[in-house]
């Protein structure tokens, strides 16, 4: 409970600082439009399964981090400051950093001009959502998790969950995340909707997202045991 | 010892004639489930079944400890990175919230034919199925030198508690440029990787405080848990400070002099100020007096846990002989859920889910940099077979092992609340 209290606290003070409409930073965007608008971004920044610092940092984890917070990436004096005052990267503070870079951090070494379409900049985001995994994701603890765009088979996410059967499977799930909906160091997953929590489960079953942990124990859950899990964990209250 | 039943009929009546003791059957009613040991796998096992059964099941754990303190993550406090209290856990709202019957006593003896429990303190409890999780003892003479009655001047602190905190005494009271020695323990053991991180948990503090001292394991196992993480971890924050002896050094012929604080490898005689002794393991001691073991550990079968030699006895985590899944706390939790599933059904039709295991292992090498190990299991009619698995990879950037570490802290959080709610 102490951890939601300061997720909630944390979410409602950057959108009062920052100005940032929290509407528009809430929306979803396109992940296949942001995917080619990445392009602007791909000459100095990597993202996905193996990528690595080229001029700028890695992109992956990218929700959630802390402003210039990698140990291995030489950044700006600049970044580095907005680091140190505690500024994270979440869908608000990306958004106003990726509009206009220097406004936002005047020293940045980065050189990009700014996306000024907002619609584009929401794509864009949604995009690389993807290679966040934690704990950004949580659906109510940062917009960032609205996104739901994905390729799971339609028959899949219309299957009936089994919620007593979820709840056996549960078991394994709360030896980390607490039945509570206690999320320090390990996210919460009650009360998610059960959409998100099967295209979650699946995109980790896909690879599309890299937790080793998650992979593994998704990989051998067949579509009946997600639809189960997702329609158990939905009921949960906090 | 063998499955043999003459001799736990023995030993159930010895333990009765001490006490003369009443005998509270399982009766007819509501019936009974006793667990014996509140860690990993008999807390998980005793909440799931009081939390699932709603009262249909009535559950007695029998633990002689007021306060659990977990073994996992006491390597984090003799690193200084955890506090003794942090891994202090009470059996309150097991009690208080899901109506289990705590019973702070020893379980001393078991009547597999009159299907009861008997305690050090005098009572008798029918059950109408036992769940043993009595966790691990020591092989007596494994080390030589070495037995229960040296454990102060040479610690085993692989249970917990206070013999953790007996050897981060003697680590904070290491002469400037002292040894700190290990005796490493054979296969198969409680916590494969636990041996090495506490190598680097006391390499960890050393190095900010002793720094010219000494760090030496003797090894009999030629190989260990994620070595390649630790020893590439070792090289990078502690190069020099550490020396491993394996088998091929003689590192599996170990004596120790308790008295005169030495340890001998193959004929070497080394003066240490400190020496964790961890000694070969065995079942907790109640699963032999059971006539569940064979040889060291309980053989069960893996589709629910239940004891290869009787039917209405569970026996869970390090105690269980049941194929590729480790010794951990992890895979007690696991095995606990499936055992309770399973033994719910059995008392009251509840519906019975195909068992599934997983286990991750976390192991803290520096500061915030932490490694995983995982895989997961399904039960085959032989044993609990390996599925699928992973495991941390060496070069690893500081980004991917902090978020290693901080998912460590949230599973210590999460497995503790999974026991005692």
């Amino acid at each position: 409970m102490r951890a939601r209290a300061g997720a909630l606290t944390r979410g409602a003070a950057l959108a009062f600082l920052s100005g940032v409409s929290a509407a528009h930073a809430a929306e979803t965007g396109s992940v296949e439009n942001g995917e080619r608008l990445f392009a602007e971004c791909a000459g100095c920044h990597e993202v996905g399964q193996g990528a690595r610092h080229r001029i700028g940092p890695h992109l992956n984890g990218l929700f959630g981090r802390r402003a210039g917070s990698l140990d291995d990436f030489r950044y700006s004096k600049s970044l580095a400051r907005v680091g140190a005052n505690g500024i994270e990267w979440h869908a608000d503070t990306l958004d106003a950093y990726i509009e206009n870079p220097r406004t936002f951090a005047s020293g940045t070494r980065m050189s990009y001009p700014g996306m000024k379409d907002a619609a584009e900049r929401a794509d864009l985001l949604a995009y690389l959502r993807l290679f966040s995994a934690n704990p950004s994701d949580i659906p109510e603890a940062d917009p960032t998790a609205r996104g739901t765009d994905h390729s799971v088979d339609p028959a899949i996410l219309a299957l009936e969950g089994d919620a007593e059967y979820g709840e056996y499977l549960s078991s394994e799930c709360t030896t980390c995340h607490q039945a509570s909906g206690g999320d320090a160091g390990i996210p919460s997953i009650v009360s998610w909707p059960e959409e998100d929590f099967v295209v979650a489960m699946h995109a980790y079953r896909d690879g599309v997202r890299l937790n080793p942990v998650m992979q593994m124990i998704a990989g051998r859950l067949s579509p009946e045991e997600i639809a189960a899990l997702a329609a158990y964990f939905e009921g949960l209250g906090p | 010892m063998t499955l043999d039943r003459r001799t736990f009929i023995g030993t159930a009546v010895a333990a009765s004639s001490l006490a003369a003791p009443m005998v509270h059957a399982a009766g007819h009613g509501t019936p009974r489930v006793v667990v014996v040991g509140g860690g990993c796998g008999g807390a998980t096992a005793a909440r799931y079944i009081a939390k699932d059964s709603d009262g249909e099941i009535e559950v007695v754990l029998i633990e002689p400890t007021r306060v659990y303190y977990t073994c996992f993550f006491t390597n984090l406090y003799l690193g200084g990175f955890k506090t003794m209290e942090e891994l202090g856990h009470s059996y309150g709202t097991l009690a208080g919230e899901f109506g289990v019957n705590v019973v702070h006593d020893w379980a001393v003896g078991v009547d597999r034919d009159a299907k009861t429990v008997s305690l050090a303190g005098g009572s008798t409890i029918g059950y109408d199925k036992l769940i043993l999780s009595p966790g691990i003892d020591f092989v007596d003479g494994s080390v030589e030198g070495w037995d229960v009655t040296a454990q102060n001047a040479m610690p085993h602190a692989y249970k917990g508690g206070s013999q953790s905190e007996l050897l981060k005494a003697q680590l904070l009271a290491m002469p400037e440029g002292g040894t700190f020695a290990m005796v490493a323990p054979p296969n198969p053991y409680r916590c494969p990787p636990g041996p090495y991180e506490r190598i680097s948990m006391v390499a960890h503090y050393l190095k900010t405080n002793n720094p010219t001292a000494k760090i030496l394991i003797a090894d009999p196992k030629e190989s260990f848990s994620k070595q390649a993480l630790f020893e590439e971890g070792w090289m990078a924050h502690y190069g020099g400070m550490i020396e491993r002896i394996g088998p091929d050094f003689g590192g599996d012929i170990v004596s120790v002099d308790p008295a005169a604080m030495t340890l001998t490898i193959d004929g070497e005689v080394t003066e240490v100020d400190v020496c964790n002794v961890i000694p070969a393991m065995k079942a907790g001691r109640i699963a032999e007096i059971a006539g569940v073991t064979d040889g060291n550990w309980a053989p069960v079968n893996a589709a629910d846990m239940s004891s290869k030699a009787d039917p209405d006895i569970y026996v869970l985590g390090d105690s269980a002989l049941q194929g590729d899944m480790p010794k951990s706390g992890f895979s007690a939790n696991s095995q606990a859920k499936v055992c309770a599933n399973a033994v719910r059904g059995a008392l009251t039709g509840s519906r019975v889910f195909p068992a599934k295991f997983a286990n991750t292992c976390w192991s803290l090498i520096a500061t915030e940099d932490g490694v995983k190990v995982g895989a997961t299991y399904e039960a085959t009619e032989e044993k609990i077979a390996k599925v699928d698995g992973f495991v941390s990879q060496t070069g690893e950037s500081a980004e991917v092992r902090r978020a290693t570490y901080m998912e460590s802290e949230g599973w210590y959080t999460g497995i503790t609340t999974d026991m005692f709610g």
